[in-house]
């Protein structure tokens, strides 16, 4: 079966749904960070696929490099607050973080 | 496509999918991040079909090389607590909208699937007498170029936003445990009483 730009897009949204539904059910902050790595690359694979069906420049390309940089910063910073939660509420739960309740 | 680029594409794919699951549904975060390395290295291979070599290399480098690594390290760093169940709070409301969500992703695979446009010619189809950038399309050089040329503001900009990810990283995950703050209220607060007497 031939494959076409429609399949790499269905697949990205396939993706991007699961991690979407990822960030909405779980409550582990760590796994909350994956998903959205997940989503992400997701939202790469698009730009890739549709760069490549439209190979005049490499403007899709360009953009998925920036992205990647872009989702390994906001990782550490991201594990970086993780580890901050942790020390003061000895809990990953996303529950947990109500510091502005109180 | 060739035969080998569609095996590719089906095997990373299905990679790609199942280890997605994976990720989401794993109790233990170490195999959720094992997941997420799988589902890096199928994408990666999802690149090499889309003739994208340099940003599949990339990808393993930064993804797999130092994301998943940093995950990893501070699942270590947490411990057995890293792990925890699905929680009660608000379950039908959490159950609602991942629901939502798949039936929204749903519609929008179905309509997108059968999408099909024309490959434009400049990549492997090239036309007769096309310049020597014609099959260049995704490689170092051809990527190079642009990082160095049209698009050197922005790369450069990306140095910046990472040193300051780095500086925001070490300042916040320098901050104190709550028994350290709780010993400096109390410190504070004798200090304030013994200065009033």
């Amino acid at each position: 079966m031939d494959f076409g730009l429609g399949h790499f897009i269905g697949l990205a949204s396939v993706l991007f749904g699961i991690g979407a539904i990822g960030f909405l059910v779980r409550r582990n902050v760590l796994i909350q960070l994956m998903s959205i790595e997940l989503m992400l690359n997701a939202v790469n694979l698009t730009l890739v696929a549709i760069n490549r069906w439209m190979p005049g420049n490499h403007a899709g390309q360009v953009f998925a490099f920036f992205n990647i940089a872009i989702a390994a910063a906001e990782a550490a910073v991201g594990l970086a607050i993780v580890i901050s939660v942790y020390r003061l509420k000895k809990s990953v739960q996303s529950d947990a973080v109500d510091l502005l309740k109180h | 496509m060739s035969g080998a680029s569609q095996l590719v594409f089906w095997f990373a794919s299905a990679l790609a999918v199942l280890s997605a699951l994976a990720t989401v549904a794993m109790r233990s975060p170490i195999r959720a991040a094992v997941g997420l390395l799988f589902h890096i290295i199928a994408l990666a291979g999802m690149y090499l079909v889309l003739h994208a070599q340099l940003l599949a290399a990339i990808q393993l480098i930064v993804y797999a090389g130092a994301v998943v690594v940093l995950f990893v390290f501070v699942i270590m760093l947490i411990g057995p607590s890293a792990e925890t169940g699905l929680g009660q709070r608000g379950l039908l409301v959490r159950a609602a909208s991942g629901g939502l969500m798949a039936l929204v992703m749903g519609a929008l695979t179905f309509s997108v699937i059968d999408y099909a446009p024309p490959m434009l010619a400049g990549v492997e189809n090239c036309p007769p007498g096309a310049g020597a950038e014609c099959g260049q399309f995704g490689g170092v050089q051809a990527l190079g170029g642009i990082l160095y040329g049209s698009a050197v503001l922005p790369f450069e900009l990306v140095s910046v936003l990472l040193l300051v990810a780095i500086l925001g990283a070490i300042a916040v995950a320098r901050g104190r445990s709550a028994e350290e703050v709780a010993e400096r209220k109390a410190r504070k607060l004798a200090g304030a009483s013994a200065g009033g007497k």
